[in-house]
């Protein structure tokens, strides 16, 4: 019975979780690697795009509230990111026309692509905070638990109980599905193959007949489809601020660069990367070796290998560490 | 004379600037602004050796900031003798555990030759050294921050004069960075901009938590002067005849003698604020100028030569055998140390240090929103970013207020879409900085002032 219950607490606490965080992570670090591979630049304006993108999703929420509709026991936001994702590939589309169109065609460094990502993330911060206000919100309506603590412990009868939220269910079905849809375009179809091909070789690309215009334009329509509904899980899971969304490009750089930068399969895998170990070297183990040692044998401290105020250290590290041994990523990057 | 009138002309419409806001807000406000314009010209002086002189991205510049300000703080401070009874030899030990961890690992680094014990090696090393440290260190954390914890919690500093903590921050910011360069500067340039970014974020998350030497999110106030105090000033003699005889002409004219030693009273109080910051003001200048002669010597030197070639063409300066990686790392440090002496400047006018308060937006993004402006490679050019920079992030509050104003001036007070622009003034400082860069990068990418070589 205590190791069943050991597991169970280590599913509630630290699986779950990370399981959840990882896959937000993933849509990020996708976005970026996308971004990276195509436009070649790093993006520094990721987190407040993602953080712009929730606004919207917000703003709709809330009219479609006004309005009476709602999903039941699923969150009005889920009708609500449709429409947001509208909005935001306009925005991107926008941006990309008046702002990095002109560096692209004048073949500028990636450096200096990359000032320009921090211009226009200043512009799109300011653009979130005067529309929406800096404070926190929370947007999420409909049934909060699909499973509680407390009715996980009656029906099993185990001391642990296990509670499953709906927003995390969420995150990670959407994810599931978005990512398979994204790598089915990217394997099995004309433009997902020409978009692999321009990421690898640009000139060879551009000799075949790819039309570069399509290239980039899709690009950054996907890319507004992750930011968006990325950010949105993000919020609905957690809170919506916009200095969190920005705090939260740190952790999706380092998602996309130990996976490989360029790889989105790379990417995805390294946002569980980030997310386990994050959580996993931050949770005090204690009453787990309560479950599993015997009374004489139990710890009397924590036992957690780092207090939680370095959470983020923890992920900067491991792509430290990466950046040194295997600068290309876990898996190899550079090609889509 | 005249190629230099573009830099003279642009000078003096910035001091200009800064004029007006005396004459139309208050001296304090102006020199508040100057003082902060000169410490961002330090920031920026030294973001621009590493990247005009010599194409390295440093996203880390906040990192350098803490540490100078942390400098700041172990300087300045009284030893905390309790504390250091209660806990430093337990901290001493850690301390010469992690050197001798340093020394194990460069010692294997150095017998074996690259391999897959190695790596192993270095790791259980490393492993070991952090568990047993944490062994060590925790019994004497604990007591450190046991005592008296609403005052100090904290080991202290030396009690030395904060001055001294300008060339202290700069050598703690210059070894991070060589750290930093050692382990970073092979990497592509915008791995190594993501890399410092991050490794800055590691520094700031240690200095937040870490309250046996930093005091964390408790803060550290009340730090020494190097200038007189306001309220020494008001009771010293030769200040109020000073005060007295700059405002002569308008105290003439208030005949009544009470009324006459109210007003005095009021100039003296507003006249210590302005005179302390004149002095921070004298005290930053000098660096400021001691900082660009030296900048500029080098630009011209041989050396800077080197280093322009360097970033021009790496390949062609390594063929001529000119050390790049040396170099990068020298430079690297060099431009560190001196972010390093502008943390320290920082909270020695503050006067407080608060760890909770270094954001990248602030520090980092901002600073390199100055170094574009300004124009990268070029000394004055930096400088002047540092001060045009800084001047509409703090006056852009009042511009966007009377933007707004000016747009909606149609609409009723009570309109919620007044309200709510109003309400978000402070953000408008974001668009502007945007905006202003994105413009910049477009139309004129070398900055206000740009590079200028010119074969002597």
């Amino acid at each position: 019975m205590d190791y069943i219950n050991a597991i169970v607490l280590l599913l509630n606490y630290i699986f779950v979780p990370a399981l959840a965080y990882g896959s937000q992570l993933a849509l990020g670090a996708i976005f970026v690697t996308l971004i990276y591979g195509i436009l070649r630049f790093a993006n520094f304006a990721t987190g407040d795009m993602m953080s712009f993108g929730t606004m919207v999703t917000i703003l709709f929420t809330w009219y479609f509230q006004s309005l009476g509709i709602s999903l039941g026991i699923l969150p009005t936001a889920l009708i609500a990111i449709p429409f947001a994702i509208i909005f935001m590939v306009g925005y991107m589309l926008l941006i990309d026309k008046f702002v990095f169109k002109y560096y692209r065609v004048s073949k500028s460094p990636p450096v200096q692509l990359a000032m320009v990502s921090i211009g226009v993330m200043f512009v799109t911060q300011a653009v979130v905070r005067i529309i929406i206000g800096p404070s926190d919100r929370r947007f999420f309506d409909g049934e909060k638990f699909l499973i509680k603590a407390g009715e996980f412990k009656e029906m099993t009868g185990l001391n642990e109980g296990l509670a499953i939220k709906s927003t995390q269910v969420i995150t990670i079905v959407v994810t599931l599905i978005l990512v398979s849809a994204l790598f089915w375009f990217l394997n099995k179809t004309k433009t997902g193959k020409s978009m692999r091909a321009y990421s690898d070789n640009e000139d060879l690309a551009l000799l075949s007949g790819i039309d570069p215009k399509k290239i980039v334009m899709i690009t950054w329509i996907i890319a507004g489809v992750l930011a968006t509904i990325g950010g949105a899980l993000y919020g609905l899971d957690k809170s919506f601020k916009p200095f969190t969304y920005f705090n939260n490009m740190l952790p999706i750089f380092a998602a996309a660069i130990v996976g490989g930068i360029g790889n989105p399969f790379g990417a995805f895998l390294g946002g569980y990367v980030i997310a386990f170990s994050e959580i996993l070297l931050t949770y005090a183990y204690k009453k787990f070796f309560m479950y599993l040692l015997p009374e004489s044998l139990e710890p009397n401290t924590l036992v957690q290998l780092l207090s939680t105020d370095y959470k983020f250290a923890v992920s900067f590290s491991i792509l430290v560490i990466v950046l040194l041994y295997r600068p290309s990523g876990i898996f190899k990057g550079k090609i889509l | 004379m005249r190629k230099n009138l573009n830099v003279i002309a642009a000078y003096t419409i910035m001091m200009g600037l800064i004029i007006l806001v005396g004459i139309f807000q208050s001296w304090n406000i102006a020199l508040s602004i100057f003082n902060l314009c000169l410490i961002s010209a330090v920031m920026t002086m030294g973001a621009n050796i590493q990247w005009g002189y010599a194409g390295l991205i440093n996203f880390g510049i906040m990192g350098y900031t803490a540490l100078g300000g942390l400098a700041a703080v172990l300087i300045s401070v009284d030893p905390v003798q309790e504390a250091w009874s209660a806990g430093g030899s337990n901290i001493l030990l850690s301390l010469s555990l992690i050197i001798g961890m340093v020394l194990a690992v460069r010692y294997v680094l150095k017998k074996y030759e690259k391999s897959k014990v190695r790596t192993y090696i270095i790791a259980t090393i490393i492993i070991a050294g952090i568990i047993i440290i944490r062994f060590v260190s925790e019994p004497g954390i604990e007591a450190i921050e046991e005592v008296d914890p609403a005052k100090t919690g904290f080991l202290g500093g030396f009690g030395l004069p904060i001055i001294f903590s300008w060339i202290v921050g700069a050598l703690f910011a210059g070894g991070l960075a060589f750290v930093i360069g050692k382990v970073a500067l092979g990497l592509r340039a915008d791995y190594l901009a993501i890399a410092t970014l991050l490794i800055s974020e590691i520094v700031i998350a240690i200095i937040k938590h870490e309250d046996w030497l930093t005091r964390g999110v408790k803060n550290v106030i009340g730090l020494k002067r190097p200038a007189p105090y306001e309220v020494n000033l008001q009771q010293t003699d030769w200040f109020i005849n000073l005060v007295e005889k700059f405002n002569l002409s308008q105290l003439n004219l208030i005949t009544d003698l009470t009324e006459r030693q109210a007003a005095l009273n009021q100039f003296v109080i507003e006249g210590s604020s302005i005179f302390v910051k004149l002095c921070y003001s004298g005290l930053f200048l000098i660096v400021v100028i001691i900082l660009l002669i030296l900048t500029q010597k080098a630009l011209y030197s041989p050396w800077g030569r080197m280093m322009r070639a360097i970033r021009d063409n790496e390949e062609a300066a390594n063929a001529m055998g000119k050390n790049v990686v040396k170099q990068h790392l020298l430079i690297f440090v060099l431009g560190s140390a001196i972010v390093g002496i502008a943390g320290a400047m920082l909270v020695t006018q503050d006067g407080l240090f608060t760890p909770g308060s270094y954001r990248p937006m602030r520090y980092t993004f901002l600073i390199w929103v100055m170094v574009i402006v300004g124009g990268s490679g070029n000394n004055f050019g930096a400088i002047l970013g540092g001060f045009v920079v800084w001047f509409l992030w703090i006056e852009s509050a009042p511009i966007g207020l009377y933007l707004v104003n000016l747009t909606t001036a149609g609409l009723a007070d009570s309109h919620f879409l007044k309200a709510h622009l109003i309400e978000s003034v402070p953000y408008f400082r974001f668009l502007m900085m945007g905006i202003g860069l994105l413009l910049i990068m477009r139309y004129r990418p070398k900055g206000i002032l740009p590079e200028k070589i010119e074969i002597k």
